[in-house]
């Protein structure tokens, strides 16, 4: 069995040995772990792509603002410019966008969505995903297939670091969303699983070093913004990825660096806003306001 | 959560903002409603720290309210749970404290019903909890198990009189802490099964002479 899948090298391996993609290694362990038939896996796969989908249609159809006012209205305000002017990288590149805010924005204002791997990061692999498929119809089970395959990247790299902003920053949450989206793509447009893993790769590299420096101790600000921006570097992640090409540092060692740079990130720039965009002027100054109430 | 598996990682679906604060604080209400085996009449929740300088922004109030009423993470209601039908029913109230000898994320329950109780918990990160105190007793719950909690007298053979039960019904026993008061005063016992217990087992137990309280607490849905 594959008991213990702990690095890419290794999930490489069984999948070359095995000759099967990373969703099917994913799923099997999962069924032979839990003792269930790998039908219940993807079900319960079904059940979170389908919440994902409700939150991108909840948020598309909201411009509530969120507890603090600082966030609710941007996904409306990209949808009325859209319309009128499209986005010069076209209507993918649109939806993608207006799919990430809609998820993070229905996120902060308390609506229902996949925490996936976190609610701070909730808009990424749903927007990569969801709006992908429409764009080249891709069925449901190839988008079971791909958020199984982002799944069970989240998996690997949650072995060797906590997929928390207050452990390791936000390198570790919007980044790590961001590589599971650009595996996610790379397999539903049927990339090879080295070119899926180098897509990983390549992902984190770039955006290793992000630090979790929120306004007011909020999942707000950067958090929604940094959304549409982190699920459109999933998409150059992909794109390079099956271009061959690669991630000089295997991606194994990626994590091995993000770890460590996430350990010796400073605590100010981990979830406690003491630092970094949370004790800007601004920052501090609607930090005041908002606990005056 | 040190070896998350595939399912947490592209779950759980749940009402936002924060894992820890909101989800984490539907589920310290929840099983706070179980252990108490009702819902409360009346509740004063003092939420310290993070909880207590993030709380209303995170919706972490709503959260803990909504959790006494026994809705589940993903409910819809939890938004607009102060203005709900739900609320009206009880009492409540909401105390902000900065104490740094507690956890960030910790919260104290007070719940009054049929009867009284007190309850502590801690939010640990990913929406995962540990319910830390009951009344007078330290424990450690995370709503993993289904949990027989009971608090008896001090005095030998209590605690193979409780297991024995369990072996009669062939119940497998996952973690079993105990903490007292002193030595021969009141006792409290935490017991994890595999399984589920019936009402026979519950009863059986709660007739015992010198113990005092008994409830049954089910595990919580992922």
């Amino acid at each position: 069995m594959n008991s213990n899948i702990h690095t890419f090298e290794r999930l490489k391996e069984l999948c070359a040995e095995r000759n099967m993609r990373i969703y099917e290694i994913a799923q099997e362990y999962m069924s032979v772990s839990n003792d269930i038939p790998i039908k219940e896996v993807r079900e319960f796969t079904l059940k979170s792509l389908n919440a994902m989908k409700d939150a991108i249609k909840c948020g598309l159809a909201s411009n509530e603002p969120s507890y603090s006012g600082m966030c609710g209205n941007d996904c409306g305000k990209v949808q009325i410019a859209f319309d009128l002017h499209p986005p010069m990288f076209g209507g993918l590149f649109a939806n993608i966008i207006k799919y990430a805010l809609a998820t993070s924005e229905e996120n902060v204002r308390m609506g229902r969505i996949v925490a996936c791997p976190t609610a701070g990061s909730c808009g990424i692999l749903p927007s990569v995903i969801v709006a992908v498929s429409e764009y080249k119809n891709y069925s449901e089970e190839e988008q079971i297939n791909a958020l199984i395959t982002g799944g069970e990247i989240g998996r690997v790299i949650s072995q060797k670091l906590s997929l928390a902003g207050a452990v390791a920053g936000c390198q570790a949450e919007c980044g790590v969303a961001s590589a599971m989206a650009a595996a996610a793509v790379c397999q539903l447009r049927g990339g090879t699983v080295p070119q899926v893993i180098s897509a990983v790769a390549l992902a984190l590299k770039n955006i290793l070093g992000l630090t979790c420096d929120p306004v007011a101790g909020l999942v707000e600000v950067p958090c929604v913004k940094r959304n549409p921006f982190l699920a459109v570097h999933a998409i150059t992640a992909c794109e390079l990825a099956l271009a061959n090409v690669k991630s000089v540092i295997p991606p194994d060692e990626v994590v091995d660096a993000m770890a460590q740079i996430g350990s010796l990130m400073s605590p100010m720039l981990k979830e406690s806003s003491q630092a970094g965009l949370a004790t800007t002027k601004t920052g501090l100054k609607i930090k005041k306001k908002l606990f005056k109430n | 959560m040190s070896n998350p598996s595939l399912f947490d990682i592209i779950s759980p679906i749940m009402i936002g903002p924060s894992s820890s604060h909101t989800a984490g604080a539907v589920r310290l209400g929840l099983l706070a409603r179980n252990i108490f085996g009702e819902t409360p009449q009346e509740v004063t929740f003092k939420l310290y720290n993070s909880y207590a300088s993030t709380g209303k922004g995170h919706g972490t109030d709503k959260g803990l309210l909504a959790g006494i009423l026994g809705l589940k993470v993903d409910d819809i209601r939890i938004r607009h749970i102060f203005d709900s039908k739900l609320s009206q029913s009880l009492k409540y109230n909401f105390e902000f404290i900065q104490d740094f000898s507690r956890h960030p994320n910790a919260v104290d329950m007070y719940l009054k019903g049929s009867h009284e109780m007190f309850i502590s918990g801690d939010s640990v990160g990913a929406g995962e909890i540990v319910i830390t105190r009951i009344n007078s007793f330290n424990v450690s719950l995370t709503g993993e198990y289904n949990t027989l909690i009971l608090v008896y007298r001090d005095k030998p053979g209590m605690i193979s009189a409780v297991t024995s039960m369990f072996q009669s019904k062939k119940l497998n026993i996952a973690s079993l802490d105990c903490d007292r008061n002193a030595r021969g005063k009141e006792a409290s016992m935490v017991i994890c099964v595999d399984g589920d217990l019936d009402d026979g087992v519950v009863n059986s137990i709660r007739e015992m002479k010198d113990v005092y309280f008994v409830t049954y607490v089910r595990k919580l849905e992922k």
